[in-house]
């Protein structure tokens, strides 16, 4: 198990060092350079080359790029280039945040998805089923950001209710986990429908196989025979989805953190692209993508939990 | 008399008149819209999608950037069926406008990126070793991004607009559907046909073009029907976001955002219509989609990346 989990995390590797670069990249291909957006349209060339050799980006690209993969290693992700600030400083205020949302949404995603899921598969073509599968449908068609919009919208004209301004967590424990209530469910909808219908559709397949008749023929009560027989053998699908979902929901929460104005990493990000804050955007998508890795490797170990003919 | 049997010739005035046939082409239409219901809705509203994409100078009252003097922000009324918004334009016509975009933007991007994974998905199957390692290895990486992530970047470094949205949304669709569809090569190309193509002395050109090929465009075909719905919300949150086509064209991404969000407490139709639009061709594509890849493909279903991207 060390083992597979270390060998995991080596061919993982190249994956990460080719993204690193791709983070590395892209931002600097930006046209109009944040040299330029510092000194707006005033300044002269002498300085210009003055403050680029100040921010050491004069120096060619993949002198750059060894230099930020170096810190990079050593704990460090430079600082940003307009406040000075340590990036590191601002992910860790932030990435608290985001992380609480993406929980949430999680949270709500399977808090929704699997009953529902379990419940229309056990009533196939009965009316909770069909009610269950329209909603999945609509679910996924309205877009999260045409749900916060209306959610924020509809009940400020109705009953002039609007979103509360965000708390910090020492100031207001509860009223600062209770902010993110909202913006989860909105997040974690689109998630839930496609959870239900997964678990739906795994679950139908698992429930006629000879070993679930075998279990409901030796008088086992049928909850025990769904929830300990048959769901989780119909689970592995399932987790996998719910580990690709957690790219989407990371994707997803830039969009709901600036409707709702939660300051996480969402903002940062699309801040710091506007900004051409280079060492902010490549610290933001490092970090994104070793969670994306890390949530794949913590996928295939739950494999084995669910599946104990799966070792590692 | 020699002759036994002698049939007389009808005359031509009782010949039957031929059996009424439903033609082939819409028997198939048919039996698609008996076997999935949903499929067809979704077959609809993209026919009328594309309708209102194609004809919009027809069937908008006014063009989507014209103000109407005296009409700021009127409700839905028979005159403005969709109301007006803080600039006095027709909603109605901005959203048949939108539609023109989102089409737009839904098939350009579908169709390089189609292009582009086919080539690189084929490329890598058919040629292997370390190509095939090599470009996979970027693959992951690319896949390994949240894709907004990546889209908000790349059209940050190329800027907004329609051309370079196009490409940013292509490069991203590309990756992704290029791994489906190398699996689907790797299949096709251990199968004795292939083998037989070059027993027989077939070149790799005429084997990639005559033997792999046809065998996975019914894939291509399908990726590309389920990509289209995903592109159009793509672009609608990325028009949102104010990365994607910059006013006063009428993206719906972009109608739900920017100077309007602020006015919409006091014309809330300026977002509702919009919204809906987006829904409801979200919807349409997925349908049509998911339906079109039960009826060619039932081994495919689940293949598509989540939808989940916003």
């Amino acid at each position: 198990m060390r083992i597979y989990i270390f060998r995991r995390l080596l061919v993982a590797m190249p994956s990460l060092l080719i993204a690193s670069l791709i983070v590395f990249t892209l931002p600097r291909l930006i046209p109009g350079d944040v040299v330029q957006l510092m000194l707006e349209e005033k300044a002269y060339g002498k300085d210009l080359e003055d403050l680029r050799a100040k921010l050491g980006l004069n120096r060619p690209i993949h002198v750059q790029y060894f230099d930020w993969l170096g810190s990079v290693v050593r704990g460090q992700l430079g600082e940003s280039l307009w406040t000075r600030q340590p990036v590191l400083t601002e992910l860790t205020r932030r990435l608290p945040v985001t992380i609480t949302l993406g929980i949430f949404a999680t949270f709500v995603a399977i808090a929704i998805g699997m009953p529902i899921g379990v419940l229309a598969a056990t009533r196939q073509d009965g009316a909770l089923d069909f009610f269950a599968r329209s909603a999945a449908i609509l679910g996924l068609s309205i877009p999260g950001f045409v749900l916060a919009i209306l959610v924020t919208l509809l009940p400020a004209i109705w009953w002039g209710w609007t979103p509360p301004r965000f708390v910090a967590f020492a100031k207001d424990p509860a009223g600062h986990l209770a902010q993110f209530v909202l913006p989860a469910i909105i997040l974690g909808v689109a998630s839930a429908a496609g959870i239900m219908r997964l678990t739906r559709g795994m679950l139908l397949e698992v429930l006629r196989q000879d070993y679930v008749r075998t279990a409901a023929a030796k008088g086992l009560r049928g909850r025990v025979v769904v929830l300990k027989h048959a769901l989780k053998n119909a689970l592995i699908p399932v987790v996998t989805v719910l580990g690709l979902q957690v790219a989407g929901i990371a994707g997803g929460a830039v969009i709901i953190e600036w409707i709702f104005g939660i300051p996480g990493m969402g903002q940062f990000l699309v801040d710091a692209i506007v900004q051409r804050d280079y060492p902010v955007i490549q610290g933001i998508n490092l970090v994104i993508v070793t969670i994306i890795v890390l949530t794949n490797l913590s996928v295939d170990l739950l494999y084995a939990v669910l599946d104990p003919r799966i070792r590692y | 008399m020699t002759n036994s049997v002698q049939t007389l010739p009808a005359p031509a005035s009782q010949a039957l008149p031929p059996a009424w046939r439903v033609p082939a082409m819409a028997r198939v239409v048919l039996s698609f819209a008996r076997r999935k219901p949903l499929g067809a809705i979704g077959g609809v509203i993209v026919l009328g999608l594309l309708i209102m994409a194609v004809f919009a100078g027809q069937i908008a009252p006014h063009s989507y950037e014209q103000s109407v003097p005296g009409n700021r922000m009127k409700p839905p009324s028979a005159k403005f069926w969709m109301g007006t918004d803080n600039l006095s334009r027709d909603v109605w016509s901005r959203v048949v406008y939108g539609a023109r975009i989102s089409i737009t933007v839904g098939f350009a991007t579908v169709a390089l990126a189609t292009v582009v994974a086919t080539a690189v998905g084929v490329s890598s199957a058919y040629l292997g070793g370390a190509y095939d390692i090599a470009v996979q290895r970027v693959v992951d990486a690319w896949i390994s991004f949240p894709a907004l992530v990546v889209i908000l970047s790349l059209m940050a470094a190329l800027g907004p607009g329609l051309p370079n949205l196009i490409l940013a949304l292509s490069i991203l669709g590309a990756a992704g559907a290029s791994r489906v569809i190398r699996g689907a090569t790797l299949s096709v190309i251990s199968s004795p046909y292939v083998e037989g193509g070059r027993a027989i002395g077939a070149g790799h050109l005429r084997i990639v073009l005559l033997y792999v090929l046809p065998n996975v465009l019914g894939t291509i075909f399908i990726l590309a029907t389920i990509g289209l719905g995903q592109v159009i919300l793509a672009e609608s949150a990325l028009s949102f976001l104010g990365f994607g086509i910059p006013p006063p064209f009428p993206s719906w991404g972009a109608m739900l955002s920017g100077s309007g969000r602020s006015f919409m407490y006091h014309a809330p139709w300026m977002a509702l219509f919009p919204g809906a639009a987006i829904s409801l061709a979200v919807f349409g594509f997925n349908m049509l989609g998911d339906a079109l890849r039960d009826v060619l493909d039932p081994r495919l279903r689940g293949a598509g990346r989540p939808t989940a991207m916003m």
